[in-house]
């Protein structure tokens, strides 16, 4: 197996606006090899790939492939030089079928749907892919559509493969399968390239791993001689103790009961089933899950954003010592109650905040409804702007600033900010480190245990198993909108809570065999 | 298959990308540059048909939209009336709900006000006809919004199709009641309502006819802005339009805003039909709104949505359609002139927004040859 | 009596399944061209410059030739409506502006442009023809098939028409299927659907949207050159064609955005169009019964639009991006 280089980049900067995403990057894949890209969120990985496969252009440098300078200007043209690039968020037409999808944009000879079908199928059956042609995309699952996403790359001969965090939506047995087939493909003489910010998946997969922090090309080194602390120190910068101070929960009381929660989703597919679980004032609550799970509406249905099929949602009231039903009840409703309830919700700028609105104007979101005046009054949202602005260190010119151009860390630093400003008696929070660098992330996870301790009942959907079982005094896992167990957060392994993620799963598959 | 090496070649020559936000006075520069450069284009094509000098031409086109007062005063009318429907379907667009049926509203608001001169004229003493009219006309216009918010709101239906239906469905309504009005019978057309007595008619104030009008839509311009800038139904209208999934979040009621918003677009439009039938033509056809229903979202867009903005964007368009209208009939040309006048001046301004969004960089021309 | 109201309602379904069809194509790759009325007002208008330019240049309509006379008009037709597609493009893609503000804007100008030059036509040429009569050339456009009338009922209903009406039908035929088999139309459908998609695919996006936009203007101007030289024989009288335009954009609704249920779409609703002077004769009407008729198209329009949203059918939705500007770095 000789290894020739199959892409090399010289010097790739890319800026967007004032940002500089990719600062002097450069790296080479070979032929016969699967390269891991490793860094963490918002170190410009992502964005490097999408210049490779002709999404964006380089500001400046030089891609070579096979040796010989190539300029990407567009998909197609990666296309041409057998680039392949499934993207994190699926690039499939949902009102198309599996085959329409993969034949698209390819021109060559006379158009005919039903010999490509035999084609794909074909290739399907070579590295053990199933896909169903008669759904169409809209109708199939997260693990489906990927399916699709790498069969489509296949079908278009690729020799380079870009994965972009591709294990995310998938299950462990789905991981495994993936891992087989690049392994395959390796074996093929194809280079593959895999985005992720996972450690254990760089080591089980890859050849090399070349890593990147904020935008800038730290180094490449071979996976046997690499270990996992040797990759945490090139992605962070310097050695950082991964440990989260965690204290003792103390005056633990019953804050929300959930009793056999089902949720079902628009089209009538069950998303949450029999959920029941309790958490307490004064500790975190971890939710563990493969995303997808039902986390989102288990969420949102506390929140009073997702209309429950069956069960109940019972807030015990600190203060009045009432027990309120939440169930059917609006966001405003359950605000009305007294509820104190705070939620980062996962998709910051599209439910969170309002990304054109300033600081300020985000910040009103919460509480613009008080007092009886038909005006609202800026003044006292101005001065908590400024509050968490000097708080947080949010980095922003001022307080006027329009939300959308704050970094992903600063944009979620006055989300949280805002939340825990209402003083909540639950805070619930997903993802909320997503995107986020070490530090801001290490801020993020203080502010939550300073709510603990302060006798907030917070709840954290996370999916990094290393800080749930860090942070978190019990963690429940969903899987499949059921919960499989609500472990000790002190105890539990991370071998545990995989095995419970997938659980569900393997149950309901025996049942239907 | 083009190997890489033919490619190479390729760089591109412009590269667009989006831009940080432009200091204020430079985005209105490129919006009045882009007017200028329209009108140096409007003035060629005046040249080639009418093959006069250009100056001599913008002189006539001033003098006939402000030459005289009779004609300032017009030019007001207008103005206010445009503006009236700006504002009317402004608060809809702030909430990105495409509402085209601002004709159909008008057009309802004003039948309702035609309706109650025709039929309580003579019967009902002055005040109470025009709280009447007022109250129909309102109710009228704020009906024929709500219909699509209704469909908007629970069902999701395309509300930019769905108004735009609306629109001639009104107008057929209009023809109807035009033929069962008219005067003389059979004649399908209405003439002036209550000519001898002016029963429903807006006062004049002083001898001027149009003051009325032009002051109640000041006051409503002062309003709308107030409403959508310091008011808790304003910022509720933004953050609806901005991002529905926001607005759940914090538990506005989506549906109850979209219905709310539409009718107060619908009820103004319907203030807009009152003052053009009680206010200035004391009669209904099917053209009362004679395209301003379409003509206002493009004012109202050009000014951004905000109202105070949309005093000046009404006062350019009236002002070209006028001044255009006189250049037609000074030199034997049809009075259409002014649409493809104010059509040219609108694309012009539409692009504009284009190089205030985004940064257009040019490439120097950099041959790279790969071994 | 029957047999007539069918090729009448032929006639009015013709111009808006032009209309139609090419606002189709247009919706397919996701721009909204609300501009679909001026930009047949402009095929109409321009049609007629030509042929009133060719026909003033002869000495006697003795003289005209067939081709010519077809040639010009139609080839003028196409120029004009193809410039209105490009500004349309132009701003929509290149420029990323508004869609429906352009296509406001684009239908003022347009119906303007029909209007101006209809009535300044004479004036500007300065002939001494007292109103634009086109009838050398509307002659030739309105020419059937010569047997069509020997075959009773059958030949009026199906053969009675001109070139342009079976040009109609034959481009909603061959739209349907470019549409539904065929790489251009799957590519258009991406487009159209999920453009960041396409794009990824190597699609070229803006490619697409220029393409199907300016076909699909062309398609529509015909339309307007269909009304003037054939229905309405050569006259042009302003504001004629009237709301023609925004009827040929309910159309698109009206079929779920299927050129094939155009063709029968049309002839309803050219038929629903015209109704109310036929009913007159089996029950007696006013005329202001007759207008509140006339609303007919608009209403079933209208429910047509609100049972496919309850429905929540995918595949019978609007184009997934219909409406917004696509810009690939977008961040």
């Amino acid at each position: 197996m000789e290894k020739t280089p199959a892409i090399a980049l010289k010097n790739i900067t890319k800026v967007f606006g004032k940002i500089v995403a990719n600062k002097n990057v450069s790296l080479t894949v070979y032929n016969h090899e699967i390269l891991s890209i490793l860094g963490e969120n918002g170190s410009g990985k992502t964005t490097l790939m999408n210049m490779i496969s002709g999404i964006y252009h380089p500001d400046e440098g030089q891609i070579f492939i096979g040796g010989k300078e190539a300029s990407i200007q567009s998909p197609r043209d990666a296309y041409r030089y057998k680039i392949g690039m499934i993207h994190q968020h699926f690039k499939l037409v949902d009102v198309f079928g599996a085959t329409e999808n993969i034949i698209l944009g390819i021109e060559d000879g006379r158009y005919d749907p039903k010999t490509a079908q035999r084609t794909i199928m074909a290739t399907c059956e070579k590295y053990g892919f199933e896909i169903d042609f008669s759904k169409k995309i809209y109708q199939m699952s997260v693990s489906e559509k990927q399916t699709v996403e790498i069969v489509k790359a296949l079908y278009r001969g690729a020799d380079i493969l870009i994965l972009d965090e591709p294990t995310a939506v998938l299950t462990p047995q789905e991981i495994q399968k993936l891992f087989a087939v690049l392994r395959r493909m390796r074996d093929d003489g194809k280079a593959i390239i895999i985005i992720t910010h996972k450690l254990n998946e760089v080591m089980e997969i890859s050849d090399r791993v070349s890593v990147l922090r904020k935008g800038e090309y730290v180094g490449t080194i071979n996976t046997a001689e690499a270990n996992e602390s040797i990759l945490t120190e090139m992605m962070v910068g310097q050695k950082v103790s991964l440990n989260i101070e965690r204290t003792d929960p103390k005056n633990i009381e019953k804050r929300l009961v959930l009793t056999n929660v089902s949720v079902n989703s628009n089209d009538g597919r069950p998303i949450l089933k029999n959920v029941n679980f309790t958490a307490y004032a004064g500790e975190i609550l971890g939710i563990a899950g493969i995303s997808g799970s039902g986390q989102k509406e288990l969420l949102e249905s506390i929140a009073g954003l997702q209309q429950l099929r069956s069960g109940s949602i019972i807030y015990f009231n600190p203060k009045t010592g009432r027990e309120e039903d939440l169930r059917d009840k609006t966001p405003l409703q359950i605000k009305n109650l007294g509820v104190r309830l705070s939620f980062v919700p996962e998709d910051r700028l599209g439910m969170g905040l309002v990304g054109s609105m300033s600081i300020i104007d985000n910040m009103m979101l919460r509480s613009y409804r008080e007092g009886k005046s038909v005006f609202v009054r800026r003044k006292e949202p101005h001065d908590l702007a400024d509050r968490i602005i000097d708080e947080l260190q949010v980095v922003t010119p001022d307080a006027q600033t329009p939300v959308r151009r704050l970094s992903g860390g600063n944009v979620q630093k006055v989300l949280v900010g805002r939340e825990i400003a209402a003083s909540p008696t639950v805070l619930m929070v997903a993802y909320p480190v997503r995107g986020l660098d070490i530090n801001s992330s290490y801020l993020i996870y203080n502010l939550l245990t300073k709510q603990k301790e302060s006798g907030v009942a917070v709840i954290f959907v996370g999916e990094d198993l290393d800080v749930l079982t860090e942070l978190c005094d019990r963690i429940l896992v969903i899987s499949g909108g059921v919960v499989t167990g609500i472990v000790d957060g002190r105890s539990a392994t991370k071998e545990e809570l995989g095995l419970l993620m997938t659980k569900a799963k393997h149950t309901e598959e025996e049942g239907t065999k | 298959m083009k190997t890489a090496g033919e490619k190479l070649k390729r760089e591109p020559l412009v590269h667009i990308s989006k831009r940080a936000a432009l200091p204020f006075w430079k985005s209105w520069l490129i919006r009045i540059l882009s007017i200028v450069a329209s009108l140096v284009v409007c003035a060629v094509i005046i040249v080639l048909f009418t093959g006069d000098n250009p100056f001599a031409i913008y002189g006539t086109m001033i003098k006939g939209a402000v030459g005289t007062s009779r004609r300032v005063w017009n030019l007001m009318q207008n103005v206010a009336m445009l503006l009236c429907v700006s504002l009317a379907v402004t608060p809809a667009f702030k909430m990105r709900f495409w509402n085209i049926g601002a004709e159909g509203q008008v057009l309802m608001g004003g039948l309702a006000t035609a309706a109650c001169m025709i039929l309580f004229g003579n019967k009902l003493p002055p005040a109470l006809l025009m709280l009447v009219i007022i109250a129909a006309s309102i109710l009228a216009g704020a009906i024929w919004a709500l219909i699509p918010a209704i469909f908007k709101a629970f069902w999701n239906t395309n509300e930019t199709l769905f108004t735009l239906m609306m629109n001639y469905i009104a107008m057929q309504i209009v023809a109807y009641f035009v033929y069962i009005w008219s005067v003389p019978k059979g004649s399908g057309k209405i003439g002036v309502i209550n000519a001898t007595t002016n029963a429903g008619w807006l006062p004049s104030i002083g001898h001027n006819s149009y003051l009325l009008n032009i002051i109640i839509v000041a006051v409503l311009t002062v309003l709308v802005y107030v409403y959508l800038k310091y008011s808790k139904h304003g910022y509720e209208i933004s953050v609806v339009g901005e991002s529905e999934n926001t607005a759940k979040y914090i538990g506005i009621n989506v549906k109850k805003v979209i219905i709310r918003t539409m009718l107060l677009s619908g009820a103004l439009c319907g203030v807009a039909g009152l003052l053009l039938v009680s206010g200035t033509d004391h009669t209904i056809t099917r053209d009362t709104a004679g395209g301003r229903g379409f003509t206002a979202i493009m004012v109202s867009w050009l000014a951004k949505f905000n109202p105070l903005y949309m005093v000046l964007t009404a006062l350019l368009i009236a002002f070209m359609q006028k001044g255009a209208t006189e250049i037609s009939t000074v030199f034997g040309l049809n009075d259409s002139f002014s649409d493809i006048i104010t059509g040219i001046i609108i694309f012009f301004i539409i692009g504009s927004e284009f190089f205030i969004n985004y940064a257009v960089k040019f490439r120097s021309h950099k041959e790279v040859e790969a071994k | 009596m029957i047999t007539s109201f069918i090729h009448r309602a032929v006639m009015q379904g013709i111009p808006l399944l032009y209309g139609s069809t090419g606002e189709i194509l247009t919706e397919k790759s996701g721009n909204l061209n609300l501009g679909i009325p001026g930009i047949m007002y402009v095929g109409g208008i321009s049609g007629v410059i030509g042929a009133f330019l060719y026909e003033n240049s002869l000495a006697s309509p003795a003289d005209a030739n067939a081709v010519l006379a077809i040639g010009i008009p139609l080839i003028c037709c196409l120029l004009g409506s193809l410039i209105m597609g490009m500004i349309y493009s132009f701003l929509t893609t290149t420029l990323r502006a508004n869609q429906n503000v352009t296509g406001l804007a684009l239908t003022t100008f347009g119906i303007g442009f029909g209007n101006f030059f209809g009535g300044s036509l004479i004036t500007l040429v300065e002939t001494d023809v007292p109103s634009i009569t086109l009838s050398t050339t509307s002659h030739y456009f309105s020419k059937t098939l010569p047997f069509a009338h020997k075959l009773g009922w059958f030949g009026e209903v199906f053969l009675s028409y001109s070139f342009l009406a079976y040009l109609a039908i034959i481009i909603a035929i061959v739209a349907s299927i470019i549409l539904k088999h065929s790489r251009i139309g799957l590519n258009l459908r991406a487009v159209g659907e999920n453009p960041a998609t396409a794009d990824a695919a190597g699609i070229n996006v803006s490619k697409n949207k220029y393409f199907a936009t300016c076909i699909g203007s062309m398609i529509a101007g015909l339309g307007g050159l269909y009304y003037v030289m054939d229905y309405a024989s050569g006259v042009w009288s302003n504001d004629a064609f009237g709301d023609r335009g925004w009827l040929a954009i309910a159309l698109v609704i009206f079929t779920i955005w299927q050129p094939s249920i155009a063709i029968f779409g049309s002839i309803l609703f050219g038929g629903l169009y015209i109704v109310h002077n036929y009913l007159n004769d089996v029950i007696n009407m006013t005329m202001s019964t007759q207008e509140l008729i006339k609303m007919a198209p608009y209403v079933v329009t209208l429910l047509v639009l609100i049972i496919t949203s309850m429905r929540k059918k995918r595949e019978n939705q609007p184009p997934a991006s219909l409406g917004l500007p696509y810009f690939r770095e977008e961040r």
